[in-house]
């Protein structure tokens, strides 16, 4: 129980980095990044075996891929917490010559970033091709790799999809975020994506479901995910989100996408979310 | 008699698959992808040797371009190999996010490139490839002009560290240069010394403009020709120090005039030091089906051409 709130307490201080960030550029997409907190957290601070010493190729450790580029400010905010960079280094976040982009990058060499996102529909295919150089690599660790619920209307995600099972790659776990928004309104009415379970489960892969803003929840998921790796199918899990979680006022709407809060808002969501390892 | 002979005609192609065969037994983080034309690449050779390093991608190509990038990731070197047409515009994105702006140690192999298709026409027939792949930051583009020449690029690619777009294709052309060669990324290859007109040819078209200097010199023209088998980075100080002696360029290749050799020959010269220039290439058309010679005919891209270009811009000097 001690160990879920130690979780809590970091999602709270990202979710408050997250909203400065995108506050003080006055640019960002804070409702996906709140969204998807929980399980950046849960990553980097629980399930993975990571080395924040960062190289290139994670040779023996476990890599995660953020293929929603956009939810960026949680990701950098949770790499710093973690510390892969100093946490003063999240104010540069959409500055120009930072290594903080709008969305992740390479190119300016940020410690914890293998490849760039924000182009959607990617992510899959690089995590499919990361999985099986571990593989040639005799390597046990994990592949993770997260999409958002709108970004599986991609058609290559379903490329890798297909080639995931059919070469068998089953040290990859990967996460929809299911918070059932996009930027044009709810997934129900810009693209219906109807069933994804059966979707997923028609695409031969194995489908775990959760709530993705309840850390032992997904803890719990992760590690069930994890048994069933190593038997010929990738895992898919769908969590379920809120978008805009943890601040009342940006809850379930898609209207928080890609807005950055004004001064009097940021007051507010801040009076929501404990100030627990101290503020950047 | 000309300067240069060959016993045999052989497709770039089978030297892009000898490269890669080679290349694998040497290094075994080499591995290979394939959209379902594993034949038509000639990368079966590799398939056998090394079958838990090739990867069958099926007809999926974006995929494929991601699943490439994220096996560098791990320290594989990934040759991803299909038509130039799908290798390049279907998934331009895929290249620009995940292997260019990424900067990853990809080599996109592309083959079936240009008119020399033939018979498929215009679907198939990309002509756009070396433009779109020599825009993109980071990206080495390599265009050889034969079969020893593909697989030396093949093999050189293979220790080169970044991006590399390679093309080729798939008619039998004259297999003339070194076998033993060693392949010098980004640098011009001298076939003839002149002062009369610098002639730059790439991939199908260098052997044309071989026989193009044989019937200027018949004539008494004197052609400097290099065979730029590097578009990008263009090896620009060979080209320049050339263009001040012979004050005019032709340019040939089997591709658009924009976006290809002639554009990034003729930037340079303007630039630096503007010559009149001529080019042998496609002018903003699509190809269509037909034999590849019928096809080069046409469309304009034969030795006569190349001849009637230097005579042309020869009369056009400042």
């Amino acid at each position: 129980m001690e160990k879920i709130q130690k979780l809590e307490a970091v999602a709270s201080q990202v979710r408050r980095d997250l909203l400065r960030m995108i506050h003080a550029k006055n640019s960002g997409h804070p409702g996906g990044s709140l969204g998807v907190t929980d399980l950046i957290v849960s990553l980097y601070f629980e399930i993975m075996d990571h080395d924040p010493k960062f190289d290139m190729n994670g040779n023996n450790q476990d890599l995660f891929f953020l293929s929603n580029g956009h939810t960026s400010a949680a990701w950098y905010s949770t790499l710093a917490r973690a510390g892969y960079f100093p946490v003063e280094e999240l104010g540069t976040f959409r500055a120009l010559d930072s290594r903080l982009q709008g969305h992740p990058t390479t190119a300016e060499h940020l410690p914890g970033i293998r490849i760039a996102s924000g182009s959607l529909g990617q992510g899959l295919s690089v995590a499919c091709g990361a999985a099986l150089a571990k593989k040639l690599n005799k390597d046990s660790k994990f592949v993770y790799c997260l999409m958002g619920d709108g970004e599986i209307e991609e058609g290559q995600v379903w490329e890798a999809a297909m080639f995931a099972q059919a070469r068998k790659i089953d040290n990859l776990i990967a996460f929809v975020d299911f918070n059932g928004q996009q930027i044009d309104g709810s997934v129900k009415e810009v693209l219906n994506l109807s069933k994804i379970r059966e979707k997923w489960e028609a695409f031969n892969w194995n489908v775990l479901e959760c709530d993705g803003n309840n850390m032992q929840e997904l803890i719990n998921t992760i590690n069930m995910a994890k048994d069933l790796s190593g038997k010929e199918k990738p895992v898919m899990i769908i969590m379920k989100t809120e978008m805009g979680k943890g601040v009342d006022f940006m809850m379930g709407s898609h209207k928080w996408h890609g807005v950055a809060p004004n001064d009097e808002q940021l007051k507010l969501a801040l009076s929501q979310l404990e100030e627990t390892l101290g503020d950047y | 008699m000309s300067k240069y002979t060959y016993t045999e005609k052989k497709d770039t192609r089978s030297g892009f698959g000898a490269g890669l065969f080679e290349a694998g037994k040497k290094n075994e983080n080499i591995v290979a992808l394939c959209a379902d034309l594993t034949g038509s690449l000639k990368m079966n050779d590799f398939e056998k040797a090394f079958p838990e390093r090739f990867f069958q991608a099926g007809i999926a190509e974006a995929n494929m371009t991601g699943t490439a990038a994220g096996l560098t990731i791990g320290g594989k070197i990934p040759f991803a190999g299909t038509f130039a047409g799908f290798a390049t515009g279907r998934v331009y994105d895929q290249i620009r996010q995940s292997v260019a702006y990424s900067n990853k140690n990809v080599k996109i192999c592309a083959s079936h490139a240009g008119l020399t298709l033939g018979e498929d026409g215009a679907t198939h027939q990309i002509l756009e490839d070396l433009g779109l792949m020599k825009m993109l930051p980071n990206m080495t583009v390599i265009c050889p002009c034969d079969y020893n020449q593909t697989k030396a690029a093949t093999m050189a690619i293979a220790e080169f560290e970044g991006p590399v777009y390679l093309r080729f294709g798939r008619p039998a052309v004259p297999n003339f240069t070194d076998p033993d060669q060693k392949f010098e990324i980004g640098k011009a290859q001298q076939l003839y010394e002149g002062s009369d007109v610098t002639i730059l040819a790439t991939g199908h078209m260098v052997w044309k403009a071989i026989e193009a200097c044989e019937l200027l010199l018949a004539k008494g023209i004197k052609a400097d020709l290099f065979n730029i088998h590097t578009i990008k980075p263009f090896d620009a100080k060979t080209v320049l120090s050339s263009v001040k002696k012979t004050r005019a360029l032709v340019c040939a290749e089997e591709h658009m005039l924009n976006g290809g050799l002639t554009d990034i020959a003729v930037q340079t010269t303007a630039l630096n030091f503007p010559v009149p220039a001529e080019a042998v290439a496609v002018f903003d058309t699509f190809g269509e089906s037909g034999t590849p010679d019928q096809l080069m005919e046409k469309y304009g891209l034969t030795t006569e051409n190349i001849v009637n270009a230097a005579e042309k811009v020869i009369k056009r000097k400042l």
